[in-house]
């Protein structure tokens, strides 16, 4: 097992966020968790990710080891796992190479980090013929290649994803989740959250449904789209 | 035309001290959004700091164990001083600021001005209520040059911090410190997630700006060679106002502003009473932020969110 998170609970200013969700990946897999917006899926991934403090009786471990012991940076350099936050969140004030050179911060790997960024050029082309330029000037659709970029470059274990479709036309967001699949081809596990519940199902071999911090469904994805509770959620009828 | 070059070469003097503690303010507060109140005083106990290793530099160099011109002296100890300055700032943000990062600011400016007060009468308390005299380790020499009169002090005084200002400014854009410190500028809450250790960035902040703090209080002293616990409080305003007037995070600004505030001070004080002088001085400077209030290359406004 990859990553176990068991009996996960959130609170923010004294309001539950989320109240014990449980949720296992094995390594190499695509898992992801849908629900409404509010639901607790970002929530869930800055949890992971340490970003905000769970209570107590949370147990999470990463290939055996004990997440709550490592602090945010370590969570990326130590156990390597990358989080492309929700709504990308990149430096604008930076240029594209170093946005993916501060994504290896802590790395040691001077060749690998070469080798990787090759790789992200190769995978997303675009951003090799931008590299100079402020990631603030680029598009909507450049923008998420790089913070998938960013995130291949600071720990590659498993990505955290949360919602890569967010404001991408339906083309352009086929093209993210293509270079994901290829990434996930490669060796790195993929948890995604999104509210596009089709696209993200369709993309994942498993699933979870998370309504008002709790899993209320979990199974493989084609049982899922075919889940008529599913169906009238989140797929339209 | 002779009074005013004349002027213009004390103005640079005077403004490289506001440049090199404007610039300690900006970096904690592009960063933390915090004015880091107990900077003033960092710049007075750097001051003091370089009167102690200075004069233990000079008995060392005077009983023969190890010989020193006093130049030699006086640029180790603007390294040393600089080096254990940084501890205190990095003290003063471990024990003051880290346990008040998600408090409200207001909280945080307050501490700050208790740090600025204990470091104030911790300096009474370990050296008397008197004052100290910086040792001489330079012989002034004045050069006449058409009538200005420039002494090598203030040379080395503008060369030394506009050397500082350049080594920091490559250090923010050519490193990847620096680089990590730009990418919390813009959007602190994501950094953690490169990987980028952000408490140990804070540290690293705050000790380059009360490094420069400690050279800005060195080079005051070869100038003006009285040192008193209460001399970081003025300056330490002003160098305040300069960082605001320079823009948030910015260093050519911070720089530019405090020369322009040096330049403003002495100018004032050559056409109008010198006791007038801060009051006319800061009108003038209240007037440009009144049409700036970002100051000269800061952000109009930051949108930084919380993830």
């Amino acid at each position: 097992m990859l990553l176990t998170v068991e009996d996960l609970r959130v609170s923010y200013d004294n309001i539950k966020a989320l109240h014990g969700v449980s949720f296992r990946i094995d390594e190499g897999e695509i898992v992801c968790i849908i629900g409404a917006n509010g639901a607790g899926k970002s929530t869930t991934l800055r949890a992971i990710s340490r970003l905000v403090p769970v209570e107590a009786g949370t147990k999470m471990t990463f290939l055996g080891r004990d997440l709550l012991q490592y602090p945010a940076d370590k969570v990326v350099s130590e156990l390597g796992i990358s989080h492309v936050p929700e709504g990308r969140r990149l430096f604008d004030n930076l240029t594209v190479m170093e946005n993916l050179r501060l994504a290896t911060f802590a790395r040691k790997d001077g060749k690998a980090i070469g080798n990787d960024l090759e790789r992200v050029f190769s995978i997303f082309r675009r951003l090799s013929e931008r590299q100079d330029q402020k990631a603030g000037t680029l598009s909507g659709g450049e923008q998420q290649m790089l913070a998938v970029g960013r995130a291949f470059m600071s720990g590659r274990k498993i990505m955290l994803l949360d919602e890569p479709s967010m404001g991408l036309a339906p083309l352009l967001m086929m093209n993210v989740f293509d270079s994901l699949a290829e990434i996930n081809r490669e060796g790195t596990t993929i948890l995604v959250v999104e509210q596009n519940a089709r696209m993200a199902l369709q993309f994942a071999g498993r699933g979870y449904v998370l309504e008002n911090g709790r899993v209320v469904l979990e199974g493989r994805s084609g049982e899922l789209l075919a889940d008529p509770r599913v169906k009238k959620a989140y797929l339209g009828g | 035309m002779v009074i005013f070059l004349q002027n213009l070469v004390n103005a640079l003097q005077w403004g490289s001290f506001y440049a090199l503690i404007a610039l300690g303010y900006s970096m904690v507060y592009s960063i933390l959004m915090l004015f880091n109140f107990a900077h003033g005083d960092i710049f007075m106990v750097g001051a003091y700091i370089g009167f102690g290793v200075s004069i233990g530099l000079l008995a060392l160099s005077s009983s023969g164990a190890l010989a020193m011109p006093n130049w030699l002296i006086l640029a180790l100890t603007i390294l040393f001083s600089m080096f254990l300055t940084s501890f205190v700032g990095m003290i003063v943000e471990r024990v003051g600021y880290r346990p008040l990062r998600n408090a409200p600011r207001a909280s945080a400016a307050i501490t700050g001005l208790m740090i600025g007060i204990i470091l104030e009468t911790g300096n009474l308390i370990l050296l008397g209520a008197r004052r100290v005299s910086f040792p001489s380790l330079v012989e002034t020499t004045v050069y006449n040059v058409g009538g200005v009169f420039v002494t090598n002090k203030k040379i080395m005084i503008v060369l030394v911090s506009l050397l500082l200002t350049l080594a920091l400014h490559l250090f923010v854009r050519r490193t990847k410190w620096g680089m990590a410190m730009r990418a919390m500028a813009f959007d602190f809450a994501v950094v953690p997630l490169m990987g980028v250790p952000v408490n140990t960035m804070i540290a690293l902040t705050f000790a380059i700006g009360s490094a420069l703090a400690a050279a800005a209080g060195i080079l005051f002293g070869v100038a003006y060679p009285v040192l008193d616990p209460y001399m970081g409080i003025l300056f330490g305003w002003k160098a305040f106002v300069a960082a605001i007037l320079g823009g948030r995070g910015s260093i050519l600004g911070a720089t530019l502003a405090g020369f322009l505030l040096g330049f403003t001070e002495i100018f004032v004080a050559m056409i109008f009473p010198s006791t007038l002088r801060d009051l006319i001085a800061y009108s003038i400077i209240l007037l440009i932020l009144t049409f700036r209030p970002h100051g000269f290359f800061g952000e109009p406004y930051s949108a930084r969110l919380r993830l």
